[in-house]
């Protein structure tokens, strides 16, 4: 087997947790959507074109209470800035690459792709065809989020009332999965629970901008603890 | 489709489309501070707590912390199986289970 081969296969392969996480996720969406005032289209373009799980749930929450497309537009934005971040993270495993791997890579990039293929760039060994690694989580994640949308519909056509079995749970549950791996350092605990604090103290922002702002806050604080670690011990009053 | 959902779609896959592109596509010419590198690992788990702890306390968009909180309660038992498993298939599958079995119970006594 080629060396591409086995990158895309293991990048499909480690992000199969992720799909069962993306599962009801993908259905509530599907399942809501058209409920909402979305036409049955519209619902399948959203996860075809915008392929943003936690805006696509926004967007058909605004939809549903009847907000200018401006403003939803505006708010996709937002909740998906956190994007850059995770591209600011991944440039320098990928500047060397071409734009025509590094738009549809682009596309592509969600938040377990970017979780899987984080920690695959991690890894030196054969760095080279990595990026074939990340193309097959991104695949694997895009195909699963059009499945489980298109049954989402028809089940939530069927079942009326779908949307009230607490499918959304599949989210922070997956979320809860991929943040543990990254709780090894105490920077790293001060900077989840301060974003987290944040998070709640921050929900009445308008537009999800509390995420934005209290991730700011949990990086803020993770940094700054970080260098007071670095600070000799000899500093300390005798 | 409609023309306003045309416009929608169209317009949230640019912003998404451009946030997500936007430093590959300038990467030759992005020179990043050293502080901004050392941010970057912060990143995702500051972004994912964000959203976790709001969705979990405060599921139904009011404040629920009691154990008839479904979410809450998946979300302790998500946490103790992904600390003791280190296994993210594992992890998300027994918090899915959780859930749901807790909520059917909680409904049926």
């Amino acid at each position: 087997m080629s060396d591409r081969r086995r990158e895309f296969l293991s990048g499909a392969r480690d992000t199969l947790p992720l799909l069962l996480g993306a599962f009801p996720f993908g259905m509530i969406y599907g399942a809501l959507a058209v409920p909402s005032g979305l036409s049955p289209a519209a619902t399948m373009a959203m996860s075809a074109l915008v392929f943003a799980g936690a805006s696509q749930f926004i967007a058909v929450g605004l939809v549903a209470a009847h907000t200018p497309v401006a403003i939803i537009v505006a708010t996709t934005f937002i909740v998906n800035l956190r994007h850059m971040l995770y591209s600011a993270t991944l440039l320098p495993h990928l500047k060397q690459l071409p734009q025509r791997w590094r738009a549809p890579l682009a596309f592509w990039l969600t938040d377990e792709t970017f979780a899987v293929a984080v920690r695959r760039y991690a890894r030196k060994d054969s760095a080279n065809s990595a990026h074939w690694y990340q193309l097959g989580s991104s695949i694997a994640m895009y195909v699963n989020w059009q499945f489980w949308t298109l049954l989402g519909m028809i089940v939530g056509d069927r079942i009326p009332d779908a949307s009230s079995w607490g499918l959304d749970v599949a989210m922070p549950v997956t979320f809860i999965g991929m943040i543990i791996p990254f709780v090894k350092t105490i920077p790293m605990a001060v900077c989840i629970l301060t974003a987290g604090a944040a998070g709640l103290l921050t929900l009445g922002l308008p537009y999800k901008l509390g995420i934005l702002a209290s991730a700011l806050a949990g990086i803020a604080a993770g940094m700054a603890a970080e260098r007071a670690r670095r600070k000799p011990k000899g500093a300390r009053a005798a | 489709m409609t023309a306003a959902e045309v416009l929608m779609i169209l317009g949230m896959t640019g912003v998404t489309f451009g946030v997500r592109y936007f430093l590959f596509a300038l990467a030759e010419r992005v020179r990043m501070a050293p502080w901004i590198e050392a941010s970057l690992k912060f990143i995702p788990p500051a972004v994912l707590s964000a959203i976790i702890l709001p969705a979990v306390l405060l599921p139904r968009g009011e404040w629920e912390i009691s154990l008839s909180n479904p979410y809450l309660v998946a979300a302790v038992v998500t946490t103790a199986a992904g600390v003791m498993t280190r296994n993210l298939l594992a992890t998300i599958a027994i918090g899915l289970f959780a859930f749901f079995a807790y909520r059917l119970i909680a409904f049926t006594f």
